[in-house]
C-alpha cells in the first residue's frame, strides 16, 4: 500500500509547514476557520504528524480539510514555526491526486472551483474574468454589481480600461500566444492532470449519486456541488 | 552607522523600497472590481511622481486565486511566477511591483522557497524552459503597490489638496485600516511593520491628517478564504468573518476603510449591503454603511482626482458621507455617466441599506 505520510513529506510545504509540533493549540485559537466549523488546524498538525496511515486516509477524506480559509494567521503566531495552513495545501493536493476529494461534501466542491477560476486562468488569463457573473451566483453583490453587468463596457471604459483591447492596460485581452503558453507550463507542471483527475473523479462521483454529469455550469453535479450544505458543518 | 535602542528594534520592521523602474503586474480582482484603483495609482505614479513604471501586455495572472483554492498545483503556480519574472527580465527591469496582496503572497512564498530549496527552483527553470523556452532573473526588489505609495506618502501629501479631516469639526477623520492577510502573516519581514505592527497603511492614514483606528479584530480576515467564498455553500463562513470585523469596530464609530488587498474592500463592502439586507443592521451613521476604499483610491481623493474618475460609484456602500466631510466637489449627477456624458442610468436602491 502507499505510504501516504511519505506522500505528503515530498512536498515542500510539509517540510516548511510541519517541524515538531508541541500541539499547544495556539494555532486553532487565532483561526478564523475555526471559530466557524468544527475544525482545529491543531489536530490536523497531530494527525499529520502522528504518520498514523488509517488516520491520514480519514483526513483525506474528510470535509475538515476543506475548512481553511489560507489566511496563513497560524503562520504568524506558531511558537515552532510550523504553518498547519501549509500542511492543509499539502493533504489537498494529495487528496486531489488520489481521488479520495470526492468522498466529502466540501471536497467535492473543486470540480465547482475547477470549472469556473480554473477554466478562466486557461481561456482567459485572469483567475477572474467577471463579465456575465451576475446576482444569481453572487446576491451578496447587490444592485450596484447588476448595473455594472448591464454597462460593462462603457463602465469600464469610463475608468481607463482596455478591455479586451491589445496591448498594456486593465482586463486587456491576453494575446493567444501567451495563452499557449500558459497551456504549455500547465501541461509541463501537472496543472494539466490536477484539472483531468477533478473531472474523472468527479464524473465517478456522479454516476454513483446518480446525477446528471456535463459541461460547463448548467448541470445537476455542478449545481449540487456548489450549492450543497448539509448543515452539519459549522461550530453550532 | 551602528543602530541601537528603538532604531535598532524598528530596524526588524523596516523593509527596502525601489525608488523608481518598477515592472508593475495586474490584479485580477482589482481589474474585475476596482479598475479605476489601477488606473489612479499608474496616474499618481507616472504624472505626479513622474516614476517609471512598466506593464508587459503579456503578463498574465499569478495563478494566485487558483492555487490557494486548490485547483492549480504548487508547480504550476511557480512556473507562471517564473514567467513573470522573465518577462521582467526581458523587459530590463528589475523591481517587481504587484498590484495584488494575494500575488505579492505568492512570489514572496515561491522566493521564500526557492531560497529554502535550491533543487525547486532549477526544477521550476527547467519547467519554464522546456514549456516556453524563457529564462529569468529574480527581482532584485519586491514591493506592493502599497509599499510605493507608502514610501512616497509624504510627496503625496505634498501636492494634495484635501485631507482626512472632518472640514465642519477639524477633527482628523477616524479610519479602520485592513492590510489583508498574505501581505504580512506569512514572512512579516516582507511587510512594513511586520505582521504586529503593520504600518504600510497607518503611515499613509498620519501622513494624510487621519487617525487610525485600533479595535480588537484589526487583524482578522476580512473573510475570503478563496474557496470559502468562491463557492456558494461555503460563503456563510466568509459573511460571519466580515461580520465580526464590522461588530468589534463599531463601537469606535470609524468614518471609513481604508484597505491594502483588492479582495478585502469588495468584501467589507458588499457584506454589509448582505447583513443589512439579510438582518437589518447597518454600520454606518443615519442607516448607511461604513464608506470602503482601496489605498489608491484615498490616495487619488487627496490628490483631489474627480471620485468618479477613481471609480467609486462601483462601491455598493456610498462614499459620499466621506466626500463632503473632507469637503471633496462632486456632481451626483454625474455618478453613473460613461465617457464624454453619456447616460447609464443607475443601480436599483437596497431595500434596507441606505445609499446617495
Amino acid at each position: 500500500m502507499t505510504n501516504l505520510y511519505e506522500l505528503l513529506t515530498a512536498d515542500v510545504r510539509i517540510q516548511e509547514g510541519l517541524k515538531a509540533c508541541m500541539n499547544c493549540g495556539t494555532c486553532t485559537a487565532i483561526c478564523p476557520a475555526a471559530g466557524f466549523y468544527n475544525y482545529s488546524p491543531r489536530k490536523i498538525a497531530e494527525t499529520v504528524q502522528s504518520k498514523d496511515e488509517t488516520a491520514i486516509k480519514e483526513l483525506l477524506c474528510s470535509d475538515e480539510i476543506w475548512y481553511c480559509g489560507e489566511c496563513m494567521s497560524c503562520k504568524t503566531r506558531c511558537p515552532r514555526g510550523n504553518a498547519p495552513g501549509l500542511i492543509i495545501m499539502a493533504l489537498r493536493s494529495l487528496s486531489q491526486d488520489l481521488g479520495y476529494f470526492t468522498e466529502s461534501e466540501k471536497g467535492r466542491q473543486q470540480l465547482a472551483i475547477k470549472r469556473t477560476v480554473g477554466e478562466w486562468i486557461l481561456d482567459y488569463g485572469y483567475c477572474l474574468y467577471l463579465e456575465g457573473v451576475g446576482t444569481d451566483l453572487h446576491p451578496e453583490q447587490g444592485p450596484v454589481w447588476d448595473w455594472i453587468q448591464e454597462h460593462w463596457n462603457d463602465h469600464l471604459e469610463r475608468l481607463g480600461a482596455n478591455y479586451k483591447g491589445t496591448g498594456p492596460g486593465i482586463l486587456r485581452k491576453i494575446p493567444e500566444e501567451t495563452l499557449v503558453e500558459l497551456r504549455r507550463i500547465f501541461d509541463v507542471t501537472g496543472g494539466t492532470e490536477r484539472f483531468n483527475r477533478i473531472e474523472e473523479f468527479s464524473e465517478i462521483k456522479a454516476r454513483e449519486l446518480g446525477l446528471e454529469f456535463g459541461e460547463g455550469t448548467e448541470n445537476e453535479y455542478f449545481r449540487h456541488v456548489y450549492s450543497s450544505n448539509n448543515q452539519k458543518h459549522s461550530r453550532e | 552607522m551602528i543602530l541601537s535602542g528603538k532604531a535598532a528594534i524598528w530596524k526588524d520592521y523596516q523593509k527596502e523600497i525601489a525608488d523608481d523602474r518598477y515592472f508593475y503586474v495586474r490584479s485580477c480582482v482589482r481589474q474585475n472590481f476596482f479598475p479605476g484603483a489601477e488606473t489612479t495609482f499608474l496616474r499618481i505614479m507616472r504624472e505626479e511622481l513622474g516614476k517609471d513604471v512598466y506593464e508587459h501586455p503579456c503578463h498574465t495572472t499569478c495563478t494566485g486565486i487558483g492555487y490557494h483554492s486548490d485547483v492549480v498545483p504548487i508547480d504550476t503556480m511557480m512556473t507562471v511566477v517564473a514567467r513573470q519574472f522573465a518577462l521582467m527580465t526581458e523587459s530590463g527591469y528589475e523591481n517587481l511591483v504587484p498590484s495584488c496582496i494575494t500575488s505579492f503572497g505568492i512570489y514572496t512564498e515561491v522566493l521564500d522557497t526557492w531560497k529554502h530549496f535550491p533543487e525547486v527552483e532549477e526544477k521550476v527553470r527547467n519547467y519554464l524552459r522546456k514549456a516556453t523556452g524563457r529564462e529569468f532573473q529574480i527581482p532584485k526588489n519586491l514591493a506592493h503597490a502599497s509599499d510605493i505609495i507608502y514610501k512616497f506618502r509624504s510627496e503625496i501629501a505634498a501636492k494634495a489638496k484635501y485631507k482626512l479631516v472632518n472640514q465642519i469639526t477639524g477633527e482628523p477623520l477616524k479610519v479602520v485600516e485592513h492590510i489583508g492577510c498574505h501581505y504580512s502573516k506569512m514572512f512579516p519581514s516582507k511587510g512594513v511593520g511586520g505582521a504586529e505592527y503593520p504600518y504600510v497603511l497607518v503611515g499613509m492614514i498620519e501622513e494624510w491628517g487621519g487617525e487610525l483606528v485600533d479595535y480588537p479584530e484589526r487583524r482578522h480576515c476580512c473573510g475570503f478564504g478563496f474557496r470559502q467564498y468562491l463557492v456558494q455553500a461555503n460563503r456563510g463562513y466568509s459573511m460571519s468573518c466580515s461580520h465580526k470585523k464590522f461588530e468589534s469596530m463599531e463601537p469606535y464609530k470609524p468614518d471609513m476603510i481604508i484597505t491594502n488587498c483588492p479582495g478585502c474592500p469588495m468584501f467589507l463592502d458588499r457584506w454589509q449591503y448582505a447583513i443589512a439586507e439579510m438582518e437589518g443592521k447597518t454600520y454606518g451613521e443615519n442607516g448607511m454603511g461604513i464608506p470602503v476604499f482601496t489605498f489608491e483610491e484615498v490616495a487619488g481623493l487627496v490628490m483631489g482626482y474627480n471620485p468618479w474618475d477613481l471609480g467609486l460609484q462601483a462601491h455598493q456602500v456610498s462614499c459620499e458621507p466621506i466626500l463632503d466631510k473632507i469637503g471633496i466637489p462632486y456632481k451626483k449627477e454625474e455618478k453613473y455617466n460613461g465617457i464624454k456624458g453619456k447616460k447609464l442610468g443607475k443601480p436599483e436602491m437596497p431595500v434596507k441599506l441606505k445609499c446617495c
